[in-house]
């Protein structure tokens, strides 16, 4: 058990993080502090991903020519490389739907003026309720 | 280095990881918040570098750090830096009360799945784990691609992965780019002409008068 939890802590401390970053989307009411929380959790994935690649002593993915390593690094192993190309991908990707998001807000703040989640679903009944009447 | 140093700096960074994120959260200042996001970043680029995922680090160091911190600095500029702490109505009191209870529930139920998904994960930097030692994948990648006789060529395999096997994955990549570049231009002509008609609604009854 305690070989376990010591080999598997850094999983526990990769789900923190999501947490941290989910609970922020889900409980705060300002619109910047949801992506802020976005991006949180979505750092803590690439984390994870970067984490299955690693390999116990090994270096970096590029390759020495055949008979070229230097003397006593003969038989380091390479990380994977395969998560670090598809974690590239995805922090572009963040990075545009980050973009978008904030686009959005901005887009809001200019509609309703406020970019606080109860105002503007306050200013949205107030006019249903107009629109009814 | 010795491995247990190592740990403990991994560790440590992992710590300093947990802290800069919680702080990001809880700051009401947007602006200190957005700060604490962009040392995050930054500290995850470090933690990468650690990983020998260099690659990733100077992506994350660039675009995590940099432009996710200017385009959120941008933004904090047109709608104002402080977030409302207090809930204005006893109504809106209750249910940002709800929602923070509701997400804690969310968030531990989530986390116990995930926990128990690990309990079949190999640990960290197992040389046999699966991900590693598939034969088609990352070991094809590893002993094929590089050199005069390989099939790309660059020594550096990330790039060959990248730019080769899965060319039709950074193409995807760039389709959304452009969209997403797209959908910015014309979110923000558009919140520019509702803020012209704004003030234009407001100014109205004074240039009657």
């Amino acid at each position: 058990m305690l070989e376990f939890l010591l080999s598997h802590y850094n999983y526990a401390i990769y789900i923190a993080l999501m947490m941290i970053g989910l609970y922020a989307i889900l409980a705060r009411g300002n619109l910047v502090k949801k992506i802020i929380g976005l991006n949180i959790l979505q750092t803590a994935v690439f984390l994870f991903y970067i984490s299955i690649g690693k390999v116990d002593r090994g270096t970096v993915p590029v390759i020495w020519p055949a008979g070229e390593r230097p003397p006593g690094f003969e038989n380091v192993p390479y990380e994977n490389p395969l998560p670090h190309v598809l974690m590239l991908t995805a922090i572009v990707v963040g990075v545009s739907v980050t973009a978008v998001a904030l686009a959005l807000i901005v887009r809001i703040k200019a509609a309703y003026g406020t970019v606080e989640e109860d105002e503007i679903l306050e200013a949205d009944e107030l006019r249903d309720r107009e629109g009814d009447a | 280095m010795d491995p247990l140093l190592v740990t403990i700096v991994n560790d440590l960074l992992l710590a300093i990881l947990v802290g800069l994120a919680i702080a990001s959260v809880r700051l009401p200042d947007l602006l200190g918040a957005v700060a604490t996001l962009g040392a995050y970043s930054l500290v995850m680029a470090i933690l990468w570098c650690r990983m020998n995922a260099v690659d990733v680090a100077f992506t994350e160091a660039a675009v995590g750090a940099g432009i996710s911190t200017v385009l959120l600095l941008a933004a904090i500029s047109r709608i104002g830096r402080h977030e409302r702490r207090t809930p204005r109505t006893v109504a809106s009191r209750g249910r940002s009360q709800l929602a923070r209870f509701g997400a804690i529930v969310v968030c531990v139920v989530t986390a116990g799945a995930l926990l128990y998904g690990t309990k079949d994960m190999p640990r960290v930097g197992d040389p046999s784990a699966p991900a590693t030692t598939h034969p088609g994948v990352a070991v094809h990648y590893l002993t094929k691609s590089a050199g005069p006789e390989g099939e790309v060529g660059p020594p550096n395999v990330v790039t060959s992965v990248l730019g080769d096997y899965r060319s039709y994955d950074t193409l995807g990549e760039t389709v959304v780019i452009f969209t997403a570049g797209l959908c910015v231009v014309l979110l923000l002509r558009q919140a520019q002409s509702v803020r012209r008609r704004r003030r234009a609604v407001e100014a109205g009854p004074e240039l009657q008068r």
